[in-house]
């Protein structure tokens, strides 16, 4: 380097003791406005010694934790209320209570995330490793145990010689002039450098490239496609599993549904059935309600809703019902046999067990029961 | 390497770099402390540090060969499963997390009391909150099962046309530990950039790796420069992020012990979880800082650095938070007794006396009783005992978290849908390996960063300050850093 590329860039002076600094940064505010003070660490009263106000940057922090908070309320309201509006344990769909975490979580992070970014690249100017001050002794020693003036050549009112005066008489140890390269200077961060392009352009390729292959290939290979094509046991499959070939375990014999009983007797015991069972119901009104609701949706139809053989039914679809008033319906079959038609079929009626439980069943029949003497009262009920 | 031998080329004859720190001195200088922080990054390892770096990298392979064996077979290798979904992995989770804590609440609420001597031991604190953060995040992201699709749990907008649930405990979760982490991160990278800079200034040899030393530590420092107009925002805010900090620290793990208390299970809803948790996080958390200075303090003969004063300190916060804990757990049993609560009294009894009895109390004996020796100022003072405590008060909080989380989802409401649970390999895989990490962390950062904060401890030391301001509030000497004595 020679010295034709050099120019002064300040006239700094090192001080031992912290009492000293204060008083030179005193003095230097009452003659000039470009300097600055270098502690190895943050030195109270410096601020006013050097004529600094307090740091504003709490009101930042306030400033961009609240409007970040605040937008972040109102993209949860827009969301709950416009774009995806659900029911969720029963809370209204704007539960102001159930967004507090959030919000202030969001606002925390945007406070303290937005105030040191701030601090950094826009109060400090950083990152800048180029200042003129970077890599000089009065740095080191400035980083280390002593406390610096820095009087920048830039203030209109710098005179080399009055500035070292002034420090002398301030009682700096050393003074040490700070020069730079013009062209060094010159050197910043620049949009257009072909290097930060290419780095640009590497990063976007990267980024860009690695989150295609992440979303849209990645995920269709395995073992990141395991949760579509992991082996499991379809029903009725006769692959795998277990001896018998089948993926469905056969229940043990005698295994019961629950809530399930099978019939004591069988199809053909129709004699038995009507001989031994009897109706376990009581004659109640809620049985009869129940009788009637199950009769007239799935017996009317053919049955008729008086159980006359009468049933909606056109005549020549054949499945007309017999009438239930008949002697031998009426008179000469017990409860039991009624529900063996009703459980078994009997001609062309199939069985109900799928559709009527037993209990329904019996309320049909005392139901029946009912329909029969309404047409064919007995003395007693004439009254 | 030649790292800051002669750098001085002031024509004053000040003391220049190569003179041996004179760490004992009744009244350290400025460059003593510069020295006595910068040296061991400027110096080869010991013997002792690669002896335990060794031992945690095996650790951390451990892990790794876990998370890989659960990464291509999936979650099923776990023990988990109905009733006991989530064991291990949560277990770990808020173990991890709870340890954080101690570092958040050393650095920031400790600063905001101007506790002089949280400045040693705060930085170290700072980045094991962030390590156990990061050991902690693991554990529920690969416990989602889809690991390599974390941006589902952000509100994004996507194609499914489905949003988050955000009245969910685990959204939450997701804002707090992120929030937590990103925070504390900055909190720490502001702290460290001055002490970037000192280290960039004493790095002036001319070889290869100094140039490359010098580099990184250029671009981490930003091109600090110590000015005072820098300072000035710098120092306010720092004391930003500590008010910051402190309620974030408070509301991280409130929000984790949502994830229990906003359900339903007997034994996990209860509204004494969130300062029962947070109590519990500060307790491990500073049971963990103790076991570690106490290792780091004698692999790198940091004893000058981090005095007996400030270890017996903590060890009175760890018995403090430890008869906290200690009540809370006498509390949930009296609650479960005067709700009248079949269920919530069933739940009780059974995690004393029932299957799971001996990890109750272990959990008693580890978080209750043991720290009540530290009543006793001897047993404060020693290092052997408070290692010792420290350890099991570790082991005691991460039973807290598996007798919680364990007993109540193995037996709740209805009899029939009862369980066990029985850890496998790979649980314990990832349980011994989460330490591999955190110890392989910590011991690159303290051979490799400022483990103390340079500039903090020189702005608290004996005449750092000038009071003719206020004479009333005279630093406490006895509180700095250095060699914590009167001076």
């Amino acid at each position: 380097m020679s010295a034709q590329e050099q120019k002064l860039y300040a006239l700094t002076g090192l001080f031992e003791k912290p009492e000293e600094i204060l008083h030179a940064a005193d003095t230097a505010r009452k003659r000039y406005r470009k300097f600055d003070a270098h502690t190895p660490y943050p030195l109270h009263g410096l601020d006013d010694a050097m004529g600094l106000g307090e740091s504003g940057m709490g009101w930042l922090t306030l400033i961009i934790g609240t409007t970040c908070m605040l937008l972040m309320l109102s993209f949860i309201a827009w969301v709950s209320l416009v774009d995806y509006p659900n029911v969720w344990a029963g809370k209204p769909y704007f539960s102001l209570p159930g967004y507090i975490p959030i919000l202030f979580e969001v606002l925390v992070l945007t406070g303290a995330v937005g105030t040191v970014l701030i601090l950094f690249l826009i109060v400090s100017g950083f990152p800048r490793n180029n200042h003129p001050l970077h890599d000089t002794a009065y740095m080191q020693r400035t980083s280390d145990d002593m406390f610096g003036l820095c009087i920048e050549a830039a203030d209109e009112r710098f005179e080399e010689v009055s500035a070292r005066e002034m420090l002398e008489n301030l009682g700096a140890k050393t003074i040490i002039p700070v020069y730079y390269d013009v062209k060094e200077a010159r050197s910043g961060l620049s949009l257009a450098n072909p290097l930060f392009l290419g780095f640009a352009v590497v990063v976007a390729i990267t980024v860009s490239g690695a989150g295609y292959f992440g979303l849209n290939r990645m995920v269709f290979m395995p073992p990141f496609n395991w949760m579509s094509v992991q082996p499991r046991a379809v029903a009725q499959e006769t692959k795998m599993v277990f001896k018998d070939q089948r993926s469905m375990q056969q229940p043990v014999d005698y295994t019961i549904p629950r809530g399930y009983l099978p019939e004591t007797f069988g199809k053909d015991q129709a004699d038995e059935m009507g001989k031994y069972l009897v109706n376990p119901l009581p004659q109640s009104q809620e049985i009869f309600e129940l009788g009637k609701e199950k009769y007239e949706s799935r017996c009317s139809v053919c049955h008729g809703y008086y159980a006359q053989g009468d049933g909606r039914l056109p005549a020549d679809v054949g499945l007309n019902g017999l009438s239930l008033h008949s002697p031998k319906v009426a008179e000469q079959w017990t409860d039991g046999r009624i529900y063996h038609v009703m459980t078994y079929g009997q001609n062309l009626m199939p069985g109900y067990a799928k559709q009527l439980t037993r209990d329904e069943r019996w309320a049909v029949i005392h139901y029946i029961r009912a329909l029969q003497r309404s047409l064919n009262p007995k003395e007693s009920d004439m009254q | 390497m030649q790292v800051a031998k002669k750098p001085n080329t002031l024509p004053d004859g000040h003391p220049d770099f190569s003179v041996q720190p004179s760490v004992v001195l009744k009244q350290p200088t400025l460059h003593d402390i510069t020295e006595v922080i910068s040296r061991p990054i400027e110096t080869k390892a010991t013997l002792k540090w690669y002896i335990a770096f060794a031992f945690s990298v095996a650790l951390l392979m451990v892990e790794l060969v876990g998370w890989g064996i659960s990464f291509y077979y999936g979650t099923g290798m776990w023990g988990n499963n109905v009733p006991v979904a989530w064991a291990f992995p949560i277990v770990n989770f808020v173990f991890w997390i709870g340890i954080g804590h101690a570092g958040t609440l050393i650095s920031a609420i400790l600063f905001l009391f101007r506790q002089k001597w949280r400045n040693g031991i705060a930085r170290f604190a700072e980045a094991m909150t962030i390590f156990a953060v990061m050991c902690a995040g693991l554990f529920p992201l690969f416990h989602t099962g889809r690991p390599f699709l974390p941006l589902y749990l952000m509100p994004y907008p996507n194609k499914h046309a489905v949003w988050v649930n955000f009245l969910s405990p685990l959204v939450w979760d997701v804002f707090a530990v992120s929030t937590y982490f990103t925070v504390s991160l900055f909190f720490w990278y502001t702290g460290l950039i001055p002490d970037f800079a000192t280290l960039r200034d004493r790095t002036l040899g001319k070889d290869m790796v100094s140039k490359i030393r010098k580099t990184i530590y250029s671009v981490l420092s930003l091109g600090w420069r110590f000015s005072n107009r820098h300072w000035r925002h710098y120092e306010r805010v720092y004391l930003i992020l500590a008010g910051l900090s402190t309620p974030l620290v408070l509301s991280v793990h409130t929000i984790v012990s949502f994830d229990f208390a906003v359900s339903g299970l007997p034994g996990w809803h209860t509204t004494i979880f969130p300062p029962y948790f947070v109590a519990g996080a500060i307790f491990s958390g500073f049971a963990m800082v103790v076991t570690m200075l106490v290792f780091i303090r004698y692999i790198f003969d940091m004893q000058h650095l981090i005095p007996i004063d400030t270890l017996e300190k903590m060890n009175k916060i760890i018995l403090l938070t430890g008869t906290l804990v200690g009540y809370a757990y006498g509390m949930e049993f009296f609650i479960a007794w005067y709700s009248g609560n079949l269920i919530e009294q069933f739940t009780f009894i059974n995690r004393a006396f029932g299957p799971y009895a001996f990890a109750y109390w272990v959990m008693i004996s580890c978080n209750v009783i043991s720290p009540q020796m530290f009543w006793f100022r001897k047993l404060r003072r020693s290092v052997p005992i408070m290692f010792v405590i420290s350890i099991f008060v570790n082991i005691g909080m991460w039973f807290e978290r598996y007798v919680i989380t364990v007993t109540s989802l193995a037996r709740d409401f209805l009899p029939s849908s009862w369980g066990w649970y029985n850890p496998t390999l790979v649980d314990f895989m990832l349980l011994l390996g989460s330490f591999g990490m955190f110890f392989t962390l910590t011991l690159l950062f303290v051979k490799f960063m400022p483990v103390v904060s340079i500039a903090e401890v020189k702005s608290v030391m004996d005449g750092a300050q000038v009071h003719h301001h206020h004479e009333e509030d005279p630093v406490d000497t006895e509180a700095t850093i250095i060699g914590g004595q009167p001076a």
